[in-house]
């Protein structure tokens, strides 16, 4: 037993880190690793999206056919939807299920404004004709922003799931756990719009 | 002793009780989830198989009649494809599934429906990519699937679909078992099974589930553009409309350098348990073996563009890769060298786990010689797409990955059945296996020096091919003779082996000390661990491991 816990103390602090890990929200700790490799994913699409920005003969671009100001408008509703994802976590201290509710179905509402205006955006790319199969720039945009949608639908089904599992005045440790799973998987979802927006957007208006 | 409660509660997953079938499709048990695996690699590994038997005996006279040059590619790919995604990856997830819950003293594994769900992905992949046989549209672009051949105008038929959709679903599959095996390790272990005190095999597994959730996105992405070109009409690897075919290889090889790995590094932490035991020493660098795994992982992933020296990268690319590539033999060289000094003095026991295990390290350190060869971009611009890849990959992969997981195979049966494999078919196996393996690839390094190119259907009647041919296609009988050998052994054996007992090969970790098969949540109480060989600290209380 002497022999254990010197090992243990020799250790230092990577096995303290190590504890903190084994601690964890088993749920969030995979979800972690599942995002690990979700950036890696999402990492080739951009990669993907920027060496082809320029390539392939005149056609559409980001720049002539992007609607930005009305995408900038939508990227506020995504992003501040990460405020209320705050919030339903923080709720969980509290162990305020309809507080979590609340904040949860507030989550889910600013989610789907953004989804509906990539709806739009879509429409009227489609409207001017632009497709995925117009030219290399439409293939990039829609497979980047596209697999970024369909992670947008998955978080708020995942969400709306959660929050109808929490009832108000119930304890609820699955519930909860759950509750900071998915925080961690909105969270990124909106950090890889982070991304997406300032090189598929942004960038268009200085090139 | 610091006891780790998980602030969570975790449900026990419901052990089913009804028999037959039913209870092994409602399984979340991870022992019947490991043997589901290893079945249905099993299975796989019988069709790509019987694919290589053909192409083999296709390739066994110059002109040969016995395939016609479609068929042969069909088969050449679906072996290829076959081989890797569903043969050894299933198999490596299978033992990892069934003995890492064991050896990590803990009762199932982390997300116990989550592991089902992975299982039937895989079966579901595979059904897919075979369904094209059916379906009359058989992959035949060979299993890295390189554009522009595989683009919509080039690859008529719906080929490539089924190989992208297919390997798509295995992929997530694979992704979710690795997630589910690191979140195991990392919080499931018994008290005082630190990670200083893991098994070999488990590190690996470790080090393992991180390579496949980081290198098969990139795939999953480059399958995901190959689909839409060829079913939405964009334009990812179109020439004519700027897109370009080096990002499929830079993807596809992302994957595949580090694929190459995964199917290996599990495979040494098996070779790292089996060696110890059958030898009686502790296994010799335990840091080593371990730290060399870590940094295998990482060079692994930084390599990928040496299967692309002929691509035209220019010689600061090809010369950064050439170096990296040259750098990976000296942590696996760490490890052939630390399994020589376990057995270095050892009293050894030479069962047919233990002789494959050493066949294993032979084999591999043939086709690992022949990868810092290939790593010097000038040479594999002379070899490129030879016979001398091939002899190469089929030493690491047979003579390394297949030997090892064979070893694997006859060391855990007795932990799975209860029964001990036939050793006297065992050593018909292990000396068919030696004999098949070398017949039938070394020969293959001189036909690719000669300057055969792999993928073709036949060659001509030329003086060295003839023979070379011929002699590495008896090779490739013998190796069919011994996997019957093998399936034999298994069938006759699971039925009316020899009783093994809880732990036949008195060995020390923690998978032994319960019953064989262990009972449906594997340990009645949860064991604590004082060292690496736990088992041996419960068998000699007066003699304790002290680390």
């Amino acid at each position: 037993m002497a022999s254990h816990s010197t090992a243990r103390s020799t250790t230092g602090n990577g096995m303290s880190r190590l504890e903190g890990i084994q601690r964890m929200n088993p749920n969030s700790l995979g979800v972690l690793l599942f995002i690990s490799s979700e950036v890696v994913f999402f990492g080739a699409l951009i990669i993907t999206y920027i060496t082809y920005r320029t390539a392939g003969p005149p056609g559409p671009t980001a720049r002539t056919v992007l609607n930005i100001p009305l995408t900038s408008v939508f990227t506020v509703f995504l992003l501040s939807s990460s405020y209320t994802m705050h919030r339903a976590t923080s709720r969980l201290v509290h162990n305020d299920a309809s507080g979590v509710r609340k904040w949860l179905l507030a989550t889910v509402l600013l989610g789907a404004i953004f989804i509906v205006g990539q709806g739009y955006e879509y429409v009227h790319l489609y409207m001017d004709s632009v497709t995925i199969s117009r030219n290399i720039w439409a293939s990039t945009f829609f497979v980047l922003t596209g697999f970024h949608g369909l992670h947008v639908i998955i978080g708020l089904i995942a969400m709306a799931v959660i929050a109808s599992v929490i009832q108000p005045g119930e304890d609820h440790p699955w519930g909860a756990a759950g509750v900071e799973a998915i925080s961690y998987y909105w969270h990124f979802v909106d950090a890889v719009w982070v991304v997406i927006f300032p090189v598929v957007y942004l960038w268009a208006l200085f090139s | 002793m610091a006891e780790h409660v998980s602030p969570y509660p975790r449900t026990m997953p419901t052990v089913t009780t009804t028999g037959g079938l039913w209870r092994w499709v409602a399984t979340v048990d991870h022992k019947d989830i490991g043997i589901l695996y290893m079945v249905t690699s099993l299975f796989f590994f019988l069709v790509g198989g019987v694919e290589a038997e053909f192409i083999r005996a296709q390739l066994m006279t110059p002109d040969g009649k016995i395939l016609d040059p479609t068929t042969f590619s069909e088969f050449f790919t679906m072996h290829g494809t076959t081989m890797v995604f569903l043969v050894v990856m299933p198999m490596i997830f299978g033992f990892a599934n069934y003995l890492v819950p064991l050896m990590i003293g803990a009762h199932d594994m982390a997300y116990p429906r989550l592991n089902a769900m992975s299982y039937w992905l895989l079966i579901f992949g595979g059904i897919l990519l075979y369904f094209s046989f059916v379906a009359g549209s058989v992959p035949s672009d060979m299993w890295f699937m390189y554009p522009p051949l595989t683009e919509a105008p080039y690859t008529l038929n719906a080929g490539p679909n089924y190989w992208a959709a297919g390997l798509l679903v295995t992929s997530v599959g694979s992704i979710a078992t690795s997630i589910n095996l690191i979140v195991t390790i990392l919080q499931l272990r018994a008290p005082g099974m630190l990670i200083s005190r893991l098994p070999l095999f488990v590190w690996m597994v470790l080090v393992n589930s991180f390579m496949v959730i980081w290198a098969l996105p990139p795939l999953a992405a480059g399958m995901t553009f190959l689909l839409a070109d060829r079913t939405l009409g964009s334009h990812f690897f179109d020439v004519a409309n700027g897109g370009n075919v080096l990002l499929w290889e830079h993807l596809f090889w992302w994957l595949g350098h580090p694929e190459v790995y995964i199917l290996i590094l599990p495979v040494f932490g098996m070779i790292s348990e089996i060696i110890p035991v059958f030898a009686r020493k502790l296994v010799f660098g335990y840091t080593f073996i371990a730290a060399s795994t870590v940094a295998i992982a990482f060079l692994s992933m930084s390599v990928w563009a040496h299967h692309m020296f002929t691509s035209g990268l220019g010689l600061t690319a090809d010369t950064y890769f050439v170096a990296a590539s040259m750098l990976i033999a000296v942590p696996t060289g760490v490890k052939v060298l630390t399994w020589l000094a376990t057995m270095w003095r050892g009293a050894i026991n030479f069962t047919t786990s233990m002789l494959f295990a050493v066949g294993f390290i032979g084999e591999f350190v043939i086709g690992g010689l022949t990868g810092p060869m290939l790593a010097v971009a000038p040479v594999d611009w002379q070899v490129h797409d030879s016979y001398f890849i091939v002899a190469h990959l089929h030493y690491v992969f047979y003579g390394g990955s297949v030997m090892g997981l064979m070893a694997g195979a006859y060391y855990w049966f007795p932990k799975m059945t209860g029964r001990l494999l036939s050793e006297p078919l065992g050593r018909w196996h292990f000396w068919l296996t030696i004999v098949g393996v070398n017949v039938a690839f070394f020969p293959m390094h001189f036909l690719g020096l000669l300057g055969m190119p792999r993928h073709v259907y036949t060659y001509p009647n030329l003086p060295a091919l003839e023979p070379l041919n011929f002699i590495s296609t008896i090779g490739a009988f013998v190796l069919g003779l011994s996997v019957l050998v093998f399936v034999w052994n298994i069938a006759s054996s699971a039925r009316g082996g020899q009783l093994a007992g809880d732990d036949p090969w008195d060995a020390w970790t923690l998978e032994w000390a319960t019953s064989s098969p262990p009972p449906p949540y594997n340990f009645e109480s949860v064991p604590i661990v004082t060292s690496r060989r736990p088992l041996w600290d419960i068998k000699h209380p007066e003699n304790p491991d002290r680390q």
